[in-house]
């Protein structure tokens, strides 16, 4: 009985473990989700009937990292909306942890850099730990299939958060323009620093 | 044409007085630069492996990491106190070039760091991360322990008791 007992709270430790370490891999199908968009209105990946798929970014306000990348984000809705890819950002700190990422800060941060793009508050923070972001900013591409929306990248933006014009690689839309393209993408994963989301 | 010709001098004095000015701050920026150890991975391997019998821990930071900021001084507690254990805590900063002599430098000095620090500044992350350590997925705090034999890496923030016991565990 008492070895039972060890081995129930072993598994579930390892089970807790293992649930920390969750989230998707490339080829997995992404949730769907209703969240508030900066304009009061909820936005699910479902209201876009005409979309090929999506760039998922989940961001916030407050991360150096996720400031250095707004304009490149919102040049990334502006190329692939029309082509059938478009952003939509996700802000995944908990508002009570971190302020300046509460709704409001979000609504004045979109206006002031006029993001193209639905910026949606995580409420709750339930949706980033399904797709597995483990910070701020980290990317999920997503490709609409028979089965739902496929994950088909994960990672960053590209491979300088510093200087704009000094990227040797532009991961998600060499990702992007390989599934426009009908072909396989190079480098389907990457790392880029992060700050921690916030929780 | 006098008053041109005064004018002209006196502009062409103050243009020189100007360029005295912007030389000598240059040098003193460069002086002052030279305080912060920067390097690119390449350079920042030497401090993550060991021949030695020494045990090191190895933080990665930055100004602006507010987790980071919160277990900062457990770090500099723990290099104080296990100084003589043959413990050392390195302070990887990676904040950004352009906060170095406004943010990095103040907060180093106002806050008494006394374990090292040396920052990193390179920008393919996606080839360097996995080589500190393959789970990493690039939020900081990360924390790598190692001596020659041994080595652990931490993607999460610690509190003093956690640090300490992961020490510890070195020691045995």
């Amino acid at each position: 009985m008492y070895k039972l007992k060890i081995f129930t709270v072993i598994a579930l430790f390892m089970s807790v473990i293992s649930m920390a370490q969750s989230g998707y891999k490339v080829g997995d199908i992404a949730t769907d989700f209703s969240l508030e968009n900066v304009d009061g209105k909820m936005v699910s990946l479902s209201d876009y009937s005409q979309s090929k798929g999506f760039i998922i970014v989940f961001t916030c306000n407050t991360c150096p990292f996720s400031v250095a990348y707004e304009d490149r984000i919102n040049a990334l809705n502006k190329k692939y909306v029309s082509k059938g890819y478009p952003v939509i950002a996700i802000m995944t700190n908990n508002p009570a942890a971190s302020p300046g990422d509460s709704m409001e800060a979000m609504q004045a941060r979109a206006k002031a850099k006029g993001f193209t793009f639905p910026y949606l508050m995580d409420k709750g923070q339930h949706i980033y730990p399904k797709y597995g972001a483990a910070k701020t900013p980290h990317v999920y591409v997503l490709q609409k299939a028979k089965k739902g929306n496929q994950v088909k990248y994960i990672g960053a933006i590209d491979d300088n958060y510093q200087h704009p014009d000094s990227v040797n690689q532009k991961y998600v839309e060499n990702a992007v323009d390989a599934l426009l393209e009908d072909q396989p993408i190079k480098e389907t994963h990457t790392r880029a620093v992060g700050c921690t989301i916030k929780i | 044409m006098r008053y041109l010709l005064i004018l002209l001098v006196f502009s062409l004095i103050s243009c020189k007085n100007e360029r005295e000015v912007k030389a000598h701050e240059s040098a003193s920026t460069e002086v002052q630069k030279s305080d912060l150890e920067i390097v690119d991975f390449k350079g920042l391997e030497k401090y993550l492996s060991t021949n030695t019998d020494k045990t090191y821990i190895v933080n990665f930071w930055a100004t602006w990491c507010a987790p980071c900021i919160k277990e900062l001084p457990y770090f500099e507690t723990l290099n104080k106190k296990y100084s003589d254990k043959n413990v050392e805590v390195i302070l990887v900063s990676l904040d950004f070039p352009h906060v170095y002599e406004t943010k990095l430098k103040p907060f180093i000095a106002e806050n008494n760091l006394e374990s090292k620090v040396v920052v990193l500044n390179d920008m393919d992350s996606n080839t360097w991360i996995p080589k500190v350590d393959k789970s990493w997925s690039g939020a900081i705090p990360a924390t790598l322990i190692f001596n020659k034999e041994e080595r652990v890496f931490f993607e999460k923030a610690f509190t003093y008791a956690e640090l300490e016991h992961e020490i510890n565990q070195f020691l045995k």
